[in-house]
């Protein structure tokens, strides 16, 4: 352990920063960008930092309240650190989107940056308590951004997201607790370990009775709220279009891969044979996330829920994945460990860029938003391609990778994740395409809506993106080409811990 | 030292009531004085007494013929309870800074109240203790019916009644323990060593319990709580609930459980599912923590939500005790703490900041008043002391309810799934309630806007800032760093499930 | 009969009696032309030093006490906790002849406060008598006495009806007191109380003769009247209300003291009986249908006591409904004796604390009487204002009255149950006890009706209200002695139990 308390830093850097933000009033938006740049460039720094067998590196632990299992213990492996650099950059993304902040930017910038901390904290912790705390704590500013800066309905949309998402944190806060009593320990790597030699379910049995498959789902619920999975995702739409646009792209870029981590760090190591056992229905309910997302993304017509309905779609197939390789394999089977290799490579990837897509495309309402005055309906716009020819092009680099054109970032995720699943769960996979065909078909109207087409009134006059927007939007559109092209440049390093993991993984 | 804070705030009662009236600001002054150094005692009674066992204080005879002692003594859970109530006492102070109405009166019940609170928790005499428990009734009856709000004669009578005939109970139980044993000696310890016939202790214990539990709140018997709390002035209700409920609940298990532990034994036959006492009151707390806060849900007047999501918390307390084992009784203990200070932080936002501005608490009113804008530390205040009502992890609630329901999970599920749903549903009205309060969705029109710049309300003073800090602050720290709690509070707990204490 | 046991042991009487015809003497004699408040000054004094010189008199006898008897027969026996009592009964007579100064109800003062001083004689004797007419020679003596001073409010026709209710009432009972007399002097065949028990007990079951229990219900209803309990209570609301201020706080003191402890030697003697003698085969009817009707007349005066005492709108009323249901308890005590004297010290410590208790009430309704003409629970609206000192007196008598620690009423009920506990554990006794706590609950809330006028309403009349200074330090002294008494109880106790061993 290196002397100094890297992941520590980086949770407390945005804490500070908030405090400070909180007092600056019009300046919090510097202090903001100043912090998530130096955030960063920490989470970069961790990134190179980590182990290269793929196990977990950087760790602190101290004693906190040891009658009751809670440790400061954190940690990293290659799927954390990604998360904490996808964090990074979509904070900053957000900060960087939200120039024009008039309502009490201090109060706005604080709560970004305590969000950012919450995450930050959520995939460095390694004790139930201290990842439970971050967990909720990411809530408080989500619900107020939503609350203070939003649309018109904004009110419902706020409430719905959080008592949504607290029923299930506690559903799933109740069934850890069991695994508390049986175990006396709420520390993830240990409870992996006990659970890869079956150790856990007995303990469960021994202490509780015959209840493990209850926690299973009783934490499964907790997650598949966040993700959200069908039929917990009534809170998205409404949270996601209410939300001002930076906030959005907080929300689905780093805030819905905190489920999607939690099933990967907490749900499938300790409950992996549960969750074995109901594979059928929980890969129903992910294709049927997949196929309605995008089959209710056709419907929208407001650009916001269009893509906020892809976004469950996009998530879906990280759910697809997850739950396509939960199947026993027997240890020679090599082409099975390949197969379950590529799709948690998959999702992992898929995880980070659906986050980077995902937030360039509201970073893309948010701009056109703006420039009309707050329209951000389908048929609002059109032939675009003229007045705008540059930001027509960027925003049709993201539309792009969002569809998985293959050279862009949303094409590896999605291929691993299919050429993991098909061998394993081929139904599922199949049904899926489906989603994949109708996702294609609305991104293209999409861009057939509001790209070309005839010009009406008020798009006339569009300007096009100005010099700091360029500079801003340049990286990331960068980015997407990068991990399109050279997917391994991320693979490498995260594929170390895919073996890991699954190496720990009992079915 | 600790028995100096019973001293203190008694003759602080004194003092203020031979003041000379007319004087307001003094009799605040003394009052702070007496409260800060009732409060500068139980923090250095409490740092002393870390990592000992029960510390004797006093223990003088008193009536010699019946084996009645003048008996003080703290272990961790007094030491802890007793901090609770320093804290609570020098907050009360705080928001009560703009009573102009017979001020001197009003602190002199006030610290005669915390008086008889410190005296309960310190007693290891169970006369003596009883004798606090009564003392505690009369000023409360007063600080209502005299400075109350809304229908004060009758709550404060309704408060009255309930707490005596709960403390009647209690003293049946008393003097039959008492008769039983041998009539030599009232002390805690004693009597817990007594050996008690079990068949004795099968009807004496629910009876003690449910005398006490009454005062903690328990369902059905709760009714009381909501009418006292929302007619009580600020600080009286901060008391009330913060502390006043505390002492049911330390009575139902310094007394009830540490001196009867067989009658929470199995009955051996079974009657709707409920083999035990602890069964039955098990089940009564598990519905106080579900019907409290679905009738929170409910409540128009913001004040009232606050009083329900008293009972429901309390249920947590009664919970806890129930599971006894180690982890759930020091949850238990814990949350007495915890929503200590979490329930005197609610009322003081509710009554002192909002109320006497506003002089309203419907929600229907308050919503038409844009808080967040013309108050927000009042906002801010209830997103924090919410937070930690709901049981976010961070603040010390989080802790307490975690080891209620680990404690919970070893003795039977069903108890954890209800408790759940009076988490989620806790969720829900707080939030309910912060929405409607001060962060309604209403956007008023121009007009209306510059109307409430003209009537601004008044500026938030300095003890109301300390006071929130200072609450705030504590249930942040402990639910941050809980051990400060936890190493005192589990080995007073381990002796006491033990047997009778060391 | 020898008259100089006889005349030693009667000192204290004596001195009563003599300080009563010095009263008489000076205020018709020598201060016939004296303003009123003179005239009352030196009455009150002069009997206040009556009763300390009989007070003297019996601290000198010592705790053992003397006896006096006739043909071997025991009439009289003090020292024990007679005297307790009877030093009880002489401090409360002195308070009330304190608390007489500054009320104009009369111009007879030497008689009034002659009057006193011979019932406060009755009292003494029946404290101390041990032969079935001495207690009723006493007994008469402090009922005629108790009648006259009932109707010393010649101005007022309440009073007038309450004496007259009184007296025939009281007639009535002594009149069955007497016809109980007889049959058991006709069974048994003497008029010793011990001669009697002893020849109880010695009949078998089969001989005991019905007679006896028609003897034993004529007795008790005859007690019952005097002490208050229901059934036989229907005199005191009246006089209460209908007596004046003094009058009113030496019936609820004075005469209850000295009937208790009455109660408390019969009781005594009933289970001490063969201390002396040989042991004999005890038949229990007796004892047992004893303690029947007085836990019925217990029970019975608890609950209607309390109940009806909700109701009231006259502070003296409530009084005496409350005295009714304090008998009620203190008749519990009485019902389950124990054979150690823990019983009669328990017993004997709640009737003098609550007669002290009740003197101050008194002292307090006439004073705001005064003030405002009324005894009406609107008569002390805003009190706290009007007179602090007062209103803080009445806090602390009425709590104390409830039952609230740390005053010494508590301690009182306390001490009693645990008695009554320590004797008998079964079901019924306890069941009673709990019957005791829960009505003394219920008590607290008539108790702050008052407290809540005082306190909590708004006055209607903010004037200050005058007190004689005497009177205010008389009653913060009762108040003190509330306070201090509660909060250390062994010192009482200790006193008590100097005598009672």
């Amino acid at each position: 352990m290196n002397g100094i308390p890297i992941l520590t830093l980086l949770t407390v850097l945005p804490l500070v920063g908030a405090a400070i933000a909180l007092l600056s009033g019009r300046h919090a938006r510097v202090v903001a960008l100043t912090t998530t740049l130096s955030s960063l460039a920490l989470a970069l720094v961790v990134w190179t930092r980590l182990p290269a067998n793929g196990s977990i590196g950087l760790v602190e632990l101290h004693q906190w309240a040891p009658t009751l299992g809670i440790e400061y213990h954190l940690g990293v492996d290659g799927l954390g650190a990604l998360m904490l650099v996808l964090s990074a950059i979509v904070t900053l993304m957000s900060v960087d989107a939200a120039h024009r902040v008039h309502h009490q930017p201090g109060l706005y910038f604080g709560l970004v940056l305590l969000l950012e901390a919450g995450l930050f904290g959520s995939f460095t912790a390694l004790n139930f308590f201290h990842w439970f705390l971050f967990w909720e704590l990411c809530l408080i500013p989500a619900f107020f951004l939503i609350k203070l800066w939003g649309g018109a309905r904004r009110g419902p949309a706020a409430t719905q997201f959080f008592v949504y998402t607290m029923a299930g944190s506690v559903a799933l806060l109740v069934a850890f607790l069991a695994v508390f009593v049986a175990t006396g320990s709420m520390d993830f790597p240990h409870l992996t370990l006990l659970a890869s030699t079956g150790e856990l379910e007995q303990m469960i049995t021994a202490h509780l009775g015959p209840v493990t498959l209850w926690l299973a789902i009783g934490v499964l619920a907790g997650f598949a709220v966040k993700v959200p999975m069908i039929p917990f995702h009534t809170w998205l739409p409404a949270a996601y279009a209410e939300a001002p646009s930076p906030v959005t792209m907080l929300l689905t870029g780093a805030m819905s891969k905190m489920g999607v981590y939690g099933l990967l760090r907490i749900a499938i190591p300790l409950f992996g044979a549960q969750i074995a056992q109901i594979r059928t229905p929980l890969l129903v309910l992910a294709v049927a996330t997949v196929v309605m997302g995008a089959w209710a993304a056709a419907v929208q017509k407001d650009l916001k829920r269009v893509f906020a309905y892809m976004s469950v779609n996009h998530l879906g197939y990280c759910l697809v994945g997850i739950f396509a390789l939960a199947v026993p394999v027997a240890v020679g089977d090599k082409g099975a460990l390949a197969s379950q290799s590529a799709a948690l490579n998959g999702v992992i990837l898929q995880m980070f860029n659906h986050g980077v897509t995902a937030a360039a495309l509201f970073w893309f309402v948010a701009i056109m938003q703006f420039r009309t005055g707050g329209h951000r309906g389908i048929d609002d716009f059109g032939g675009l391609r003229k007045p705008a020819p540059v930001l027509a092009g960027l925003m049709g680099i993201a539309l792009f990778s969002s569809l998985g054109l293959p050279g862009l970032n949303g094409f590896p995720g999605e291929f691993l994740i299919f050429r993991g699943t098909f061998p394993l769960a081929w139904v599922a996979a199949t049904v899926s395409v489906l989603g994949l065909l109708v996702t294609a078909a609305v991104i293209l109207t999409v861009i057939q809506k509001v790209f070309s087409g005839p010009v009406p009134e008020r798009c006339v006059g569009f300007p096009d993106l100005h010099h700091g927007e360029r500079m801003a939007l340049a990286p990331v559109i960068g980015l997407m080409l990068l991990v399109g092209i050279l997917p391994q440049l991320i693979v490498a390093s995260v594929n170390p811990t895919v073996q890991n993991l699954l190496a720990h993984w009992r079915f | 030292m600790l028995a100096w804070t019973i001293y203190l705030s008694f003759a602080g009662t004194l003092v203020l009531a031979l003041l000379p009236k007319g004087r307001p600001a003094l009799a605040r002054w003394l009052a702070l004085a007496v409260a800060v150094a009732g409060l500068g005692l139980a923090v250095q009674g409490f740092v002393a007494g870390m990592g000992q066992g029960r510390i004797t204080i006093v223990d003088l005879p008193w009536v010699p013929s019946m084996g009645v002692h003048f008996l003080l003594a703290a272990d961790g859970i007094s030491r802890v309870l007793v901090l609770l109530t320093g804290l609570a006492a020098v907050a009360g102070v705080l928001f009560s800074w703009n009573i102009e109405l017979r001020t001197n009166e009003f602190f002199a019940f006030f610290l005669a109240l915390i008086g008889g609170v410190y005296g309960v928790f310190l007693s290891f005499d169970l006369f003596l203790l009883f004798v606090f428990y009564e003392v505690a009734i009369v000023p409360k009856y007063f600080l209502i019916a005299i400075w109350g709000s809304t229908r004060r004669e009758y709550a404060a009578m309704k408060l009255a009644l309930y707490s005596f005939v709960g403390s009647a109970m209690v003293l049946i139980g008393l003097l039959a323990a008492y008769a039983t044993a041998g009539s030599h000696s009232t002390g805690l310890v004693e009597l817990a060593h007594a050996g008690l016939p079990v068949s004795f202790q099968m009807w004496c214990f629910p009876l003690v319990f449910t005398g006490f539990a009454i005062l903690a709140g328990m369902w059905p018997f709760h009714t009381w709580a909501p009418t006292g709390h929302v007619a009580a002035p600020t600080a009286a209700s901060m008391l009330l609930a913060g502390v006043v409920m505390k002492l049911g609940a330390y009575g139902c298990l310094r007394v009830g459980i540490a001196l009867f532990p067989y009658g929470l034994d199995p009955w051996g036959f079974s009657f709707a599912g409920l083999g035990s006492w602890r069964d039955v009151f098990a089940v009564l707390a598990v519905v106080g923590i579900v019907y409290g806060a679905l009738v929170a849900l409910v409540q128009t007047d913001f004040k009232f939500v606050i009083g329900y999501s008293s009972v429901s918390h309390m249920g947590f307390v009664l919970l806890g005790l129930m599971t006894l084992n180690q982890i759930g009784v020091t949850g238990a203990v814990l949350q007495m703490f915890s929503h200590g200070i979490i329930a005197g932080l609610l009322f003081a936002i509710v009554g002192r900041i909002v109320y006497d501005r506003t002089h309203t608490r419907q929600f229907a009113e308050l919503e038409t008043m844009h808080l967040s804008k013309r108050l927000p530390f009042a906002a801010w205040a209830f997103v924090i002391a919410g937070m930690a009502s709901m049981g976010l992890p961070g603040f010390s609630g989080f802790v307490a309810e975690l080891q209620v329901l680990v404690g919970a999970w070893k003795v039977n599920p069903w108890w954890v799934a209800a408790a759940a749903v009076g988490i989620v549903v806790g969720v829900a009205y707080t939030w309910r309630a912060l929405q409607k309060a001060f962060f309604s969705d209403a956007l008023p029109a121009a007009h209306i806007l510059e109307q409430e710049q003209a009537h601004k309300f008044a500026a938030i003073t300095w003890p109301e800032v300390t006071g929130v800090v200072l609450l705030g602050g504590v249930s942040l720290a402990v639910g941050l760093y809980p051990r400060i709690l936890l190493e005192t509070i589990e080995p007073a707990v381990k002796a006491l499930l033990a047997g009778g204490g060391q | 009969m020898n008259y100089a046991d006889l005349f030693r042991a009667t000192l204290p009487e004596t001195a009563l009696e003599v300080a009563a015809l010095l009263v008489l003497v000076v205020d018709l004699g020598l201060l016939r032309k004296a303003a009123l408040k003179v005239r009352v000054a030196v009455a009150a004094l002069l009997g206040v030093a009556g009763c300390g010189a009989a007070a003297w008199f019996l601290l000198q006898q010592g705790t053992e006490g003397l006896s006096c008897q006739s043909s071997g027969e025991l009439l009289l026996t003090t020292g024990g906790f007679t005297a307790a009592a009877q030093v009880g009964i002489l401090v409360l007579t002195a308070l009330t002849l304190l608390l007489l100064i500054d009320a104009d109800f009369t111009h007879h003062v030497g008689e009034f406060v002659a009057v006193v001083l011979m019932a406060a004689t009755g009292g003494l004797l029946i404290a101390a008598a041990q032969d079935l007419l001495v207690i009723f020679v006493g007994l008469e003596l402090l009922s005629l006495g108790l009648y006259i001073l009932t109707a010393f409010t010649k101005r007022s026709g309440k009073s007038a009806e309450a004496a007259l209710k009184y007296y025939l009432f009281g007639g009535m009972s002594a009149a069955f007191l007497l016809f109980g007399f007889s049959y058991l002097y006709g069974l048994t065949g003497s008029t010793n109380l011990h001669q009697i028990l002893l020849m109880v007990y010695g009949w078998n079951a089969s001989q005991t003769a019905p007679l006896l229990y028609v003897a034993i219900v004529l007795i008790a209803a005859g007690l019952g009247f005097k002490v208050a309990a229901v059934p036989f209570h229907l005199w005191a609301p009246d006089t209460y209300e209908g007596a004046p201020a003094p009058a009113a706080a030496f019936i609820a003191s004075v005469s209850k003291v000295a009937s208790f402890a009455l109660l408390i030697a019969i009781s005594t003697a009933a289970l001490h009986v063969f201390d002396d003698g040989p042991a004999m085969p005890v038949s229990p009817g007796f004892l047992v249908s004893w303690s029947l009707i007085l836990t019925v007349l217990s029970t019975a005066s608890m609950v209607l006591g309390n109940l009806a005492a909700l109701a009231q709108t006259s502070v003296r009323r409530l009084l005496a409904y409350s005295a009714i249901a304090h008998a009620g308890y203190i008749l519990l005590g009485l019902a389950f004796f124990s054979y150690s004297s823990r019983s009669a010290a328990a017993v004997l410590y709640y009737i003098l604390t609550y007669g002290l208790t009740t003197v101050g009430a008194f002292g307090v309704v006439a004073v705001v009487e005064r003030a405002t003409g009324s005894d009406r629970l609107e008569s002390f609206l805003g009190l706290h204002k009007r007179n602090p000192l007062l209103a803080a007196v009445l806090l602390v008598l009425f709590l104390s009255l409830a039952g609230i620690p740390p005053l010494v009423g508590f301690w009182a009920k306390f001490n009693l149950f645990a008695a009554v506990l320590g004797v008998s554990a079964g079901p019924v006794p306890f069941a009673l006890v709990a019957l005791a706590v829960a009505f003394s609950a219920v008590s607290l809330y008539y108790y702050l009706q008052v407290l809540k006028r005082a306190y909590v309403m708004p006055a209607v009349d903010e004037s200050p209200m005058k007190a004689n200074p005497v009177t205010l330090a008389v009653l913060l002294g009762i108040a003190a002695a509330v306070v201090v008494l509660g909060c250390f109880p062994a010192l009482l106790e200790g006193w008590i139990a100097n005598f009672v061993k």
